[in-house]
């Protein structure tokens, strides 16, 4: 008698401990199918849309921040998982796919293209399409060129920083960006290059001699934007290489800051949406697109950015007083005078690694 | 079950959690890294095995230049921390003891329960031009413009020496605590001056407590990646930076690999040198530690 109980007193715990578990592996289930995971950018995913996100869905958003390289980096430790969701700029993705393998296709009938603008979704599918799979969709854009004190300096374009009556008050982040604008600044086309190494690798050797010679003249070397806005607010620096939005930012709290469009020409940016190869929750990640994309949602974005997104019809949302600094500094419209970045071929960054270490070595 | 065997159980239950913490966390990472060393990108995917990683090093002037610059740099602030701690010590040691002693040594060690970032962030808001000592400077007239103080190799060190000194220190107390006082009263009744007590008396007697010390600030200093990268500025390449450039913005596992292991072995050589030229054995100076 005795036995037996004990016997069914076991049954009964193991029964116990079985159906826990399978409540605990539904309960994972259903929290999966609850959770997307992004990865992105500073201010790219705004608190109140994730608020607005979940009230509509029911699935809560984690959001972790960012920028390319890690991004790309992180996808490249586990295989293309952790995440769901990814906004790497759009000429980092077919390099990476390519040797990596971290991102997979986007299904395009999931996705409602209409709220797209054209012109976007047409330089992203050029730039991300790799073996006929399109691997990303545009997200927001904006463009880099310069920021300058107007009372303390007179800056037309990017080598301008290099004149001797500001040194030690410039700066520029050393990443490729910087060599891009410069190579532009020195009258040359990098892009046009792109497929040509030997005619890069002279270009880039070029403008690392000249950024090399121009170091004495920057303060620091930037990492994040919150460094730069400070070293200009108190006054440290007079003139930076800067996103626009940065900027129209620092112009609101001081008129006599602007952003410049250097005279060769803006540098565009464009972030995309990309989903990392082992991502766990696509249903979600459609259903944030598509939620993020509408209008009333992107200009929510661009108040907590201060970039433009790729979504159309947004216009009569936008702040007049953003608009007005758009206008004032791309007087043709956005898409004209900036050099959009193409899809970097490989090896060219080895190159442009080498030619950044220099520059940091150089005294 | 023979005692014996139970005690050898027992044994091996005891040192499991330190076995598996030296396999799973530094032994297998440290074989997949030396894999990755050795092999070199040369298509999509594709990898052959190949020393160019090391030859680059070598090579390229960059990179060793960056190396000897960092080695050099982590000597002079081991050597500066040195001299920064010994007379904290002796005083703990020697001249306070008790309770006083006891109250400066915890004085040294508050700063340490702030983390490193929220230290290094204090020297940037006090030394950058806009900061409190720069502007202490001006009122007090002493220069005419506010002067830039982050940014230089000098501030990297300033940066180094007080992160380290804790770990200079606490080595050189109990080495200096064990120093029987009746030998420098001796010394001294014999006319010896200060000097020469302290060249052949003390500092022979502290010895392994210093190169404990030394070992630690160094190799603590050559793996710092923090305070070089947020006090150095431009010209500040140290060369776990150039790892983590390696690994993460380059995208380039193998070179990142390859300088870790430099890395790893040209410090583990130059603590031999040091250990050889101060005529001391590792055993007896990490028994101190």
């Amino acid at each position: 008698m005795r036995k037996r109980w004990r016997a069914a007193r076991i049954g009964i715990r193991r029964l116990s401990l079985s159906s826990f578990l399978g409540l605990l592996c539904a309960a994972a289930a259903h929290a999966d199918a609850q959770r997307l995971r992004i990865i992105s950018w500073a201010d790219y995913v705004p608190a109140d849309l994730i608020a607005a996100f979940k009230k509509e869905t029911g699935i809560s958003v984690e959001l972790t921040l960012s920028n390319n390289e890690e991004m790309i980096s992180k996808l490249r430790a586990t295989g293309g998982a952790g995440f769901d969701l990814a906004q790497p700029s759009q000429d980092r993705i077919t390099g990476p796919q390519r040797d990596f393998r971290i991102y997979k296709p986007i299904d395009l009938s999931k996705v409602n293209l209409k709220l797209f603008r054209p012109e976007l979704l047409d330089i992203v599918r050029q730039n991300t399409t790799l073996d006929g799979h399109q691997y990303a969709l545009p997200y927001l854009w904006g463009a880099e060129g310069l920021v300058a004190d107007t009372k303390r300096a007179r800056i037309g374009d990017y080598t301008d920083l290099c004149k001797p009556e500001y040194k030690g008050k410039t700066s520029v982040r050393l990443r490729r960006p910087t060599l891009m604008a410069f190579a532009f600044a020195m009258g040359k086309d990098p892009f046009a290059l792109y497929h040509d190494p030997q005619a890069y690798a002279a270009l880039m050797d070029q403008v690392g001699a000249k950024l090399s010679a121009c170091k004495a003249n920057f303060r620091f070397f930037f990492d994040n934007k919150d460094q730069l806005l400070n070293g200009i607010r108190s006054g440290e620096l007079v003139a930076a290489m800067m996103w626009d939005t940065g900027g129209w930012t620092l112009n609101r709290q001081n008129p006599d800051i602007q952003f410049i469009v250097p005279r060769s020409g803006a540098l565009g940016w464009l972030d995309t949406f990309a989903l990392p190869a082992r991502g766990k929750n696509e249903p979600a990640v459609y259903a944030w697109i598509n939620f993020a994309m509408r209008p009333d949602n992107a200009a929510r974005i661009t108040r907590s950015v201060g970039n433009f997104t790729a979504a159309q019809n947004v216009d009569a949302l936008i702040d007049p007083k953003l608009k007005a600094q758009f206008a004032a500094s791309f007087p043709q419209g956005g898409f004209k005078g900036i050099h959009w970045y193409p899809a970097i071929p490989a090896g060219l960054e080895e190159m442009e690694g080498k030619v950044l270490d220099r520059i940091k070595a150089a005294n | 079950m023979s005692a014996a065997w139970r005690a050898r159980a027992a044994l091996a239950a005891l040192l499991a959690p330190a076995l598996l913490w030296l396999g799973a966390l530094i032994l297998l990472p440290h074989v997949e890294l030396a894999v990755l060393s050795l092999r070199e990108r040369i298509g999509p995917q594709q990898y052959a095995a190949s020393l160019s990683q090391y030859k680059t090093f070598f090579t390229e002037p960059l990179y060793w230049h960056i190396f000897v610059r960092t080695a050099l740099v982590s000597c002079v602030a081991t050597l500066f921390t040195f001299l920064a701690t010994f007379p904290i010590a002796w005083i703990i040691a020697k001249a306070l003891r008790g309770r006083a002693g006891a109250l400066l040594f915890i004085v040294c060690l508050v700063p340490f329960w702030v983390s490193e970032t929220v230290r290094t962030l204090g020297w940037m808001i006090l030394l950058r031009e806009s900061g409190v000592l720069p502007s202490l400077l001006v009122k007090l007239g002493i220069t005419q413009v506010p002067v830039e103080m982050l940014y230089h190799d000098a501030t990297i060190l300033l940066g180094l020496v007080y992160t380290n000194m804790l770990f200079m220190l606490v080595p050189l107390v109990s080495s200096l605590e064990s120093l029987d006082d009746a030998l420098i009263e001796a010394a001294y009744d014999l006319g010896a001056s200060g000097w020469s007590i302290l060249r052949t008396i003390v500092i022979p007697h502290a010895a392994p407590g210093i190169t404990a010390g030394a070992i630690i600030v160094f190799m603590l200093t050559l793996g710092n990646y923090l305070t070089p990268a947020l006090l150095g500025g431009k010209n500040s390449e140290w060369f776990t930076e150039q790892i983590y450039t390696q690994f993460i913005t380059r995208f380039n596992w193998e070179q990142g690999a390859a300088f870790g292991f430099l890395l790893l072995g040209l410090s583990t050589i130059m603590v031999m040198i040091g250990l050889r030229l101060s005529g001391q054995r590792f055993g007896d100076v990490m028994r101190r530690t």
